[in-house]
């Protein structure tokens, strides 16, 4: 008996293995112009991250004295996290609201935000000047437990467990594994919950870094209430990524979109075209409060402030009108403008606080301009996200119907 | 509510309020802490400096930092700011009052934003003021991020990085009972050291007995919650390149209302949405 299950293991161990193989390799064309593009950037970015890692920041970086961060933290954390954001407001639409309009994209939605986390938290890595210490705040080498950088940093963490339980089901899927994906089925709830809770918290506190910079930051933009406003802008962002990555996933997956999903395809976009206007008229309604409140009217009229009406009137305002209008006349098209023009907005909102509005009275000369080194190594990141997300996509149900089985055992659960 | 969601529920709420104990701030960091020491300091009189730059000597030869050359003066052409390698730096400004050199360096705040940001506890207000840092760090550069006087440094060109800065001689010297190796090497005690309130006690009484020498006011009182370096002048002292626009606020101070928000997050969010979860679910369910 016993040798007989030993047996039996065995063999699952080596078809697993030959199935991991298998699905390993690569599948569809390889000479796509996205690869050709994309794979000598990763190639030589990840040979400078490990030439960073061996030889310290001050090999790649650009060299600006009083310009602590760069676009490692502006562009791949701060923004990173808040495209990532989509994933806990769709959560809570589909899994606490209970819409079962958004369902079909919950999956990529809740792939693409986690792999954000480990991709765009794993930047922070690279920004660090002692890499090998990361570990101290979490094995409690000293717990700083009132900065609020160790709040992220858990939090961060604990995210990214949160939204693996959630994707979990569609691994176990893959695997074959259907006693474990009962289990981790169960477990969404509970991830759904402690994430937006979560988000909520790490969200507005990205924002809340960068407080105790006050007197480095511009005064249009420092304000108390910048972790609200992050907290806001980082729910239309995370939409309009959302938008953007449908835009190219409905494309790339086509070939296995159910015909439900092509359906309603169109319907979710214009819902979450709605969603995303209102959430900006609730975020311009409070920076309008906050400019008001703040009186730094004279500011407007100097560069720093065409700067500020650029990403808040340009990048903020027109798609936000762009977004209803698209919504009234059913204008997809308009609706994916309005998505990019928003992720640009918020991709110069962020590196504002971190190094563009950060120190502003510091001549152009002596300010922080990414070196190369910086720039591929920060796309590099981005495109493995796009690589693992591919490959994950292809594999996996997160477009297509999930296997006869789990469905059933939906069922039944419910 | 039968007894079986009872306890689930008193699960999740109390594991909600374990979470938000943990994450939760105990008390303000980096706040003025033991009332029985009192903070040392350094008091800088920009009118005794001559600009000799021997404190630089002192400095670099008590940390083994590379030795600057004192005699060349071609180092007042440009306005310098301490480095990795510079934790001291006097300059040459021209004012209403003519050529007055002010040496610049950490200040030491009273409630420094590098010690609140910091997720490690690396850099640690000691109890007698200085501003130390440790090994444990992570190189997030927070603290840079956060310094409002540009003061804390990560070596760029190391692997294994350290913030570098002036710590007062913590390390090197105040452990054995000496003072800073720039106050005594100033030949014109144009630095004095001693406990914080001595010092600004020396300096009103420097301001009341000589009103026209000074101004009156004592740079690093009261800017951005005090700091135990402080400085006096003849001139404004933008004119002598000091930020005159920082408060009084400590800044640390800034981020505690997102801080105490925190644990009201996190007890009260899980079970707000566990309730419109509830809410929502059809009645044949």
């Amino acid at each position: 008996m016993k040798g007989k299950q030993t047996s039996l293991q065995k063999r699952t161990l080596k078809d697993f293995i030959a199935f991991i193989i298998a699905e390993l390799k690569p599948r569809g064309k390889i000479f796509t112009p996205f690869n050709i593009i994309s794979a000598p950037i990763l190639a030589l970015g990840i040979i400078l991250v490990i030439y960073r890692l061996i030889y310290g920041l001050g090999s790649v970086v650009a060299e600006a004295p009083g310009f602590p961060w760069g676009i490692w933290i502006g562009f791949n954390v701060m923004v990173g996290v808040a495209f990532a954001g989509g994933a806990y407001v769709l959560t809570f639409v589909v899994y606490i609201l209970r819409s079962e309009k958004y369902h079909p994209i919950i999956r990529a939605t809740i792939l693409n935000g986690f792999l954000a986390y480990v991709f765009y938290a794993g930047a922070i890595l690279l920004d660090l000047g002692r890499w090998w210490n990361i570990v101290n705040p979490l094995i409690g080498n000293k717990f700083g437990v009132n900065s609020v950088l160790f709040l992220v940093a858990w939090h961060f963490l604990l995210y990214m467990i949160a939204e693996f339980i959630e994707f979990s089901p569609a691994f176990a899927e893959w695997l074959g594994l259907k006693k474990i994906r009962t289990i981790l089925h169960a477990l969404t709830l509970g991830a759904v919950i402690f994430g937006i809770t979560l988000s909520t918290l790490h969200q507005s506190g990205l924002g809340a870094l960068v407080m105790m910079a006050k007197p480095n930051i511009h005064p249009l933009w420092y304000t108390e209430f910048i972790p609200v406003l992050f907290f806001v802008s980082g729910i239309f962002a995370g939409l309009s990524m959302v938008i953007f990555e449908g835009t190219i996933s409905t494309r790339v997956f086509g070939y296995q979109l159910t015909d439900d999903f092509r359906r309603s395809y169109d319907d979710i976009v214009l819902g979450l075209a709605k969603t995303c206007a209102a959430v900006m008229f609730v975020y311009l309604f409070l920076k309008a409060l906050v400019l008001i409140h703040s009186a730094q009217w004279s500011f407007i009229a100097t560069p720093m402030g065409y700067w500020y009406l650029t990403e808040v009137v340009g990048l903020t305002l027109i798609p936000c009108i762009l977004f209803l209008r698209g919504f009234r006349d059913g204008n997809i098209t308009m609706i994916r403008i309005a998505a990019i023009l928003t992720m640009a907005g918020i991709i110069i909102n962020r590196c504002n606080y971190v190094f563009i509005a950060y120190k502003w009275y510091v001549p152009l000369s002596e300010r922080y301009i990414p070196s190369w080194q910086e720039i591929v190594m920060a796309l590099t990141i981005v495109f493995a996200h796009i690589w693992v997300f591919r490959w994950i996509a292809h594999r996996m149900a997160v477009y297509r119907k999930p296997p006869a089985w789990a469905v059933e055992q939906d069922k039944h659960a419910e | 509510m039968d007894r079986r969601t009872f306890l689930k529920r008193l699960g999740i709420g109390m594991a909600g309020m374990t979470c938000g104990g943990v994450m939760a701030p105990g008390r303000l960091n980096a706040q003025e802490t033991g009332q029985d020491k009192e903070f040392l300091g350094i008091l800088i009189d920009t009118t005794r400096c001559i600009g000799c730059r021997s404190c630089e000597l002192a400095c670099a030869e008590t940390y083994g930092l590379p030795i600057p050359d004192i005699e060349d003066d071609s180092v007042f052409e440009t306005e310098r700011r301490t480095t990795e390698t510079q934790w001291t730096v006097v300059n040459r400004y021209e004012t209403d009052k003519g050529t007055v050199y002010a040496v610049k360096r950490c200040m030491h705040c009273n409630q420094p934003a590098c010690v609140a940001a910091c997720l490690v506890k690396a850099m640690k207000k000691q109890e007698e003021g200085p501003v130390t840092w440790a090994e444990n760090c992570m190189g997030c550069k927070m603290c840079a991020f956060s310094c409002p006087f540009d003061k804390a440094i990560l070596e760029s060109h190391s692997p294994t990085p350290r913030i570098r800065k002036c710590f007062l001689c913590w390390d090197k010297r105040l452990v054995n009972g000496e003072i800073p190796a720039c106050v005594e090497a100033c030949p014109t005690e144009a630095l004095v050291f001693g406990t914080r309130r001595e010092l600004l006690e020396g300096a009103r009484t420097r301001i009341y007995q000589h009103p026209d020498r000074y101004v009156h006011h004592i740079y690093g009182e009261n800017e951005v919650g005090g700091t135990s370096v402080m400085y006096l002048s003849a001139v404004p002292f933008e004119q002598l390149g000091f930020r005159t626009d920082l408060g009084t606020t400590s800044l640390p101070e800034l981020s505690t209302g997102f801080l105490y928000a925190v644990p009201i997050i996190f007890v009260l969010w899980p079970a707000f949405l566990l309730g419109v979860h509830r809410a929502t679910q059809k009645k044949e369910d």
